[in-house]
């Protein structure tokens, strides 16, 4: 069974994602910040693929990314550092990147290398919905990959029942129309569109400005958890991240 | 063959819309009405009506006397920076106003490289009394200062891109992050680049330029078709407009010129056609100058306006089938044609129209060949380059 699914039937409530771009903050920290994750709890991990040109991101994971890539990371060596994680690293891992680094490596190269590894998923903001349906589903499929994909605020009734039947393992909830990195702004409108995750049956977890426990319990309130990405990537840059998790949970 | 865009909106494998689901309201609203706006009766007459007493057009078709005797054939100039604002990009703008005046939008929001779209649209917002924000790369705001000091003058909110190099990508990549951020605004784009429906929506705002060429040209030589169309390259828009009606016309040579910088081996280019691969960048799928591992390369030339490292879908396309000829020109090349245009004809042209001026010496002409070259734009803004380097 793919982790992902195993996650989500033995854990109902507060699950916790993280994300950080790979090779942040040093080259080599991948695996130890994968690791130090898993050690202290935390359930899922998203590790971003850095990208020149991260649209859908605020300033702190555009800055995060262009030091991973400053300090040398590429997808190749993501790979070669991921080789022998599944050894000391069991929680499910995702890889969130841009389509182009993706099709740049080759599609299909890019499973194969997913698979082996022991990826378990991937979130791609930028690749569309029928994209996919047409040309990559098979592909993901037989290496037992899943694409999680993306609602929004925005998002009307009938394609968040379409993202959400399509979305596979959970369906990622973007928290507010914003890029990464904003604060987390409640309101009786974004509880609305959150209440509409009860009508569908596909898990869900809130991300985009989940930024402390506060935030992380409010979104809990509504999906089966929250993904914390740029608060996540402060605390590494200030050698903190143990202490930030347990904070969080 | 079909160069234009197919009902799911790829220019064969090209095109496309590549963005994420916090844009897809937009850019499936815009999908849904664009055409039956642009076709609709109403926004004709509106567009044809302020192009011609707001904008100045037709812009003249000119017979370029002294630069005919010295390449010796029969150039012709179209001038689109007789325009209003100063370019081309006015045609697109005052389009694309009356779009989101369609659709109720307040805000809108743009990206500018050289400023020249930047300009363009504050102008419109003015005229049509909405909101603009205008992101510019920091590099560019430095380097195309009248226009910034225009944009504001116009009323217009300026917003450094601090990100990457500093430039046009930039610029692209904040005014898209701005759209994520205010899905109530109205992204008013420069080039035909970026999701569909933009551009079609630009490469048919602009096609007033071969439509009027066409025209001009029929009364000047007894026939519409020229034997070449000669236009830059950045994103590509005035190029794609000047070559639109001329697309199946077989007869009808279309040349393209990108900027190589100080060479297209160099490193140190955006020359996006020539040195380019396949990839996705601002939305669409097409050719960009990317590095083994995806990572987009910054491009570099003397034009703010052409220093792009993707190019509009339309012209991969347009490059692959072999329709058109993709050539390119360097910084020296393109200072050196705007000089000989000045010297020769009395026209300061923009920097981004000397690289099209510039393929003049790379090309061999019968003497009765009827050449067109769109001067894109004035050289106002290029004054400070222009002083330094000649
Ligand atoms: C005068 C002029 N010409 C050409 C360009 C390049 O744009 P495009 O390739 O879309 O025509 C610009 C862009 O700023 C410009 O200002």
């Amino acid at each position: 069974m793919n982790r992902i699914d195993n996650l989500f039937q033995n854990k109902k409530q507060d699950i916790l994602s993280i994300y950080f771009p790979a090779g942040y903050p040093n080259l080599n920290d991948t695996v130890s910040n994968l690791e130090l994750l898993q050690k202290n709890g935390v359930d899922m991990v998203e590790i971003g693929i850095p990208f020149s040109d991260p649209l859908a991101d605020g300033s702190a994971i555009q800055a995060a990314s262009k030091q991973a890539l400053d300090n040398g990371m590429t997808l190749s060596l993501l790979f070669e550092q991921l080789s022998s994680v599944r050894k000391t690293v069991s929680i499910p891992l995702l890889l969130m990147g841009y389509w182009n680094t993706i099709y740049r490596y080759g599609v299909d190269l890019f499973l194969q290398d997913c698979q082996k590894v022991g990826i378990d998923g991937l979130i791609i903001p930028d690749l569309p919905l029928e994209e996919f349906e047409e040309h990559y589903k098979s592909d993901f499929h037989k290496y037992g990959i899943y694409n999680v994909l993306l609602a929004c605020p925005e998002t009307d009734e009938a394609r968040f029942k379409n993202l959400a039947n399509a979305s596979q393992g959970f369906l990622y909830l973007v928290s507010s129309s914003a890029t990464t990195g904003g604060s987390l702004k409640t309101s009786e409108k974004q509880k609305d569109y959150f209440n509409r995750i009860k009508m569908i049956e596909t898990p869900s977890l809130i991300g985009f400005g989940i930024a402390n426990r506060n935030n992380f319990e409010y979104a809990c309130q509504f999906a089966n958890g929250a993904i914390v990405g740029t608060a996540f990537i402060k605390a590494l840059e200030k050698n903190q991240a143990q202490e930030f998790i347990k904070d969080l949970i | 063959m079909n160069y234009q865009i197919d009902n799911k909106g790829f220019y064969g494998k090209f095109g496309g819309a590549y963005i994420p689901e916090l844009l897809r309201k937009n850019v499936d609203e815009l999908q849904a009405v664009y055409l039956d706006i642009l076709e609709s009766e109403d926004f004709k007459n509106e567009y044809a009506r302020l192009l011609d007493n707001y904008v100045g057009r037709p812009t003249p078709l000119t017979f370029a006397k002294n630069l005919s005797s010295k390449y010796q054939t029969q150039i012709y100039l179209k001038r689109e920076d007789l325009n209003h604002t100063g370019a081309h990009k006015i045609n697109n703008t005052i389009g694309q106003i009356l779009l989101a005046k369609h659709l109720g939008k307040k805000r809108i929001i743009a990206e500018t490289g050289a400023g020249q779209h930047g300009v363009a649209t504050a102008t419109v917002c003015a005229l049509f009394g909405l909101e603009c924000v205008v992101h510019m790369g920091a590099l560019d705001v430095k380097r195309q200062a009248p226009n910034v000091a225009r944009m504001k003058m116009l009323g217009a909110t300026v917003i450094p891109a601090t990100s990457g190099n500093q430039t046009l990508k930039d610029a692209t990549n904040e005014a898209i992050r701005d759209w994520i951020a205010n899905p109530h605004s109205f992204y008013l784009i420069g080039s035909v680049v970026g999701p569909h429906p933009y551009p079609d929506i630009v490469s048919r705002l602009q096609s007033i330029i071969s439509e009027e060429i066409r025209v001009q040209l029929e009364k000047e030589q007894n026939t519409p078709n020229p034997d070449y169309v000669i236009a830059c390259v950045g994103g590509g828009s005035n190029a794609a407009g000047a070559f639109y009606h001329f697309l199946d016309e077989k007869a009808v040579k279309l040349v393209a010129v990108e900027a190589a910088g100080k060479g297209i081996d160099s490193s140190e280019t955006a020359a996006t056609i020539t040195i380019g691969t396949t990839g996705f960048i601002h939305g669409s799928k097409t050719l960009l100058m990317q590095d083994d591992d995806g990572q987009i390369i910054e491009p570099y030339s003397i034009s703010a306006g052409l220093d792009y490292p993707g190019v509009g879908p339309i012209h991969a396309h347009l490059a692959e089938t072999g329709r058109v000829n993709y050539i390119s020109a360097t910084d020296d090349e393109a200072l050196n044609a705007a000089k000989t245009l000045a010297l020769n004809e009395g026209i300061i042209p923009a920097l981004e129209s000397a690289h099209a001026l510039a393929a003049l010496d790379k090309m061999q002409f019968k003497k009765n060949d009827v050449v067109v070259v769109i001067v894109s734009g004035r050289g106002d803004k290029d004054m400070e380059t222009y002083i330094t380097h000649l």
